[in-house]
């Protein structure tokens, strides 16, 4: 059990050559064996007798950003929460299958959730920062973590990773409260990349947006998925075609109709449905 | 001619009077309240000012004087015995009722079932709603005794037993409005920490509690003014011996205890001993009010400001 949660604890985003290594893949473009970060074997999810999600497989890509999309309620969310078992915080929520983490599967009986969570980073729809201050909002993680060592210095890169720093220098000991919407997101964002984890999951983060902070958080995205696997999920098909490397389509009832490389997916759907919904025809 | 937009107002005079009519009524209730506070202020002010007008008595003696004696010769009017009276139950009261009721609020608002919260709550509010009286015998009867076991020492009327009594009585108080600040605080906020990885002690004690502050400090301020204002049980557990000791295990009197006993004692009216009823009393108020109006502040001033 401890082994196994060193395990999980020993893969930090550390490592420099993998991560030049595949910064070399990204910009060259050239295809690589992708390992996944993330798989799911046959996943269901159920809310009390109601089944939300129907045996999904999926294979996320490292360091790729992986679009989820779908009418609402098809199950998008519960997907992304079943990633780190932020679904275990829902009473009546029951998981079934498997999903791996660099080929441990999180529900396991000897994974500890919290120390999944600290690998796999949240950022929410609407935008909720703590009540506190915007230094102390971005070290939040860091401290928990233990991970408070040089927080001055982590919090400023955060920040800058999240293209925030400029706008918010030489007010840090504000309170996050203040800040405008987009703002508030990109600080959530800050917040969850601070303690770096290795995925990054964000559910709709710009559905509360106006469209200029829509494309700063989508700028933002695009810049991440260079050092964390990115799984996004959207109602806005424009945002997963710009964005995404791979999308998935699920559909109504908890269906995964389609997932491939975003192009194929827009370009050339293998499903009549998933054509159907992408051309706009339902959803 | 264009077509009426039924937008213009059609009251007939009647209407206008009857809304005039159930407007008064509401505000002269609302004004019963009023006028009854100004009156018990006026009649605490002329009954304290009368006592001042006393010879022998000044109001620095009031208050810096150690002893309070106003009915038994040799007399003397210093106040203080009473308020380090009055001081040591709240504080008591407080280092009970304050580590009981948050833990008590936090289990209620982050780890209980809904269904023992069902439960627990409205049977912790049946405690606030025991008669007081019956706290004092409780605390004469069981407190007494206990703590006389442990300390043999201890005398019959002490300042301990009222304390932890009291501390007892306010907990509910605590705990209920310290769990509705905390319930109070969103969902996403807890998901953002969980989200980071906190366990749910971090999640309660680092987001949560926080987030709530104000509402919590609240809740204490205001259950400190009731123990200040608690008159029976202290009067039955703490006695009626004004002085100013460190010893807990000893009787003391606190304001409230100081009323009750020239209350119901035979001083004649218009008496020295009459008179300091209301100046103790006028001195009471203002620290209960000074305690309220240092709640309001709080909460209004920390208002959680959520989205
Ligand atoms: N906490 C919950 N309790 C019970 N049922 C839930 C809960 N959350 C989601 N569901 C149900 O599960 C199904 C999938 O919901 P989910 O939120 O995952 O959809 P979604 O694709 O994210 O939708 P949207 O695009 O509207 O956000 C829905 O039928 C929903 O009613
Ligand atoms: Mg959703």
């Amino acid at each position: 059990m401890e082994t196994d949660r060193a395990r999980l604890a020993s893969r930090g985003g550390e490592d420099p050559d993998r991560r030049t290594a595949s910064d070399r893949d990204r910009r060259s473009g050239t295809p690589r064996a992708e390992e996944p970060v993330i798989e799911s074997r046959d996943l269901s999810v159920f809310y009390g007798e109601e089944q939300a999600l129907q045996g999904i497989d999926m294979s996320i890509p490292e360091r790729r950003v992986t679009a989820l999309i779908g009418p609402s309620g098809c199950g998008k969310s519960t997907f992304l929460r079943s990633i780190n078992r932020m679904n275990d915080l829902i009473d009546v929520a029951r998981v079934e299958g498997e999903l791996y983490f660099h080929g441990k599967n999180v529900y396991d009986d000897d994974v500890d959730p919290v120390a999944l969570r600290r690998k796999i980073g949240m950022v929410f729809q609407k935008p909720n920062p703590f009540p506190k201050s915007i230094f102390d909002n971005v070290a939040y993680g860091l401290r928990v973590q233990g991970k408070d060592d040089d927080v001055e210095r982590k919090v400023r890169t955060a920040l800058e990773r999240a293209a925030l720093l400029d706008e918010v220098e030489d007010r840090l000991d504000e309170s996050g409260l203040d800040l405008s919407g987009g703002q508030q997101q990109r600080l959530c964002i800050a917040r969850a990349i601070a303690p770096d984890p290795e995925v990054i999951l964000m559910d709709e983060p710009a559905s509360a947006l106006d469209p200029v902070a829509t494309s700063q958080i989508e700028d933002l995205v695009e810049e991440l998925a260079r050092e964390y696997t990115v799984v996004i999920v959207t109602h806005n098909m424009q945002q997963a075609a710009r964005i995404s490397d791979k999308t998935a389509v699920f559909l109504t009832g908890g269906y995964l109709a389609e997932f491939d490389d975003t192009s194929k997916i827009f370009e050339n759907p293998q499903n009549q449905r998933v054509e159907d919904y992408i051309t706009g025809k339902f959803g | 001619m264009s077509v009426d937009p039924g937008i213009t107002a059609a009251t007939s005079a009647v209407e206008d009077r009857k809304n005039d009519l159930v407007r008064y009524v509401f505000a002269s209730c609302a004004l019963v309240t009023v006028l009854t506070t100004a009156a018990i202020v006026l009649v605490l002010l002329e009954g304290a000012v009368a006592f001042f007008r006393f010879p022998d008595v000044t109001v620095l003696e009031y208050l810096r004087g150690t002893e309070w004696s106003p009915v038994i010769r040799p007399r003397s009017y210093g106040v203080l015995p009473l308020i380090w009276g009055t001081l040591v139950i709240t504080v008591g009261s407080a280092l009970v009722a304050i580590p009981v009721g948050t833990a008590t609020a936090i289990y209620l608002s982050e780890y209980a079932d809904p269904d023992v919260r069902k439960y627990l709550k409205p049977t912790l509010e049946v405690l606030a709603g025991i008669p007081t009286i019956v706290y004092g015998f409780f605390a004469l009867s069981f407190i007494t005794p206990i703590i006389q076991r442990l300390f043999p020492q201890t005398g019959t009327f002490n300042a301990a037993a009222g304390a932890i009594v009291v501390g007892v009585m306010i907990i509910p108080m605590v705990s209920s409005l310290s769990e509705d600040a905390m319930s109070a605080v969103p969902d996403s906020l807890r998901n953002a920490a969980y989200g980071l990885g906190a366990t749910k002690v971090e999640v309660s004690t680092r987001v949560v509690l926080p987030a709530a502050l104000s509402g919590i400090v609240a809740s204490y301020i205001l259950a400190l003014s009731r123990a200040i204002g608690e008159t029976m049980a202290v009067t039955l557990a703490v006695g009626m011996t004004p002085r100013i000791t460190a010893n807990p295990l000893e009787s003391m009197q606190t304001m409230t205890a100081y009323m009750v006993q020239i209350g119901i004692s035979d001083v004649s009216v218009g008496s020295i001993g009459y008179q300091s009823l209301f100046a103790v009393g006028l001195t009471l108020f203002a620290m209960t009010l000074a305690m309220n109006l240092i709640s309001l502040w709080i909460r209004s001033r920390y208002r959680e400001e959520y989205q």
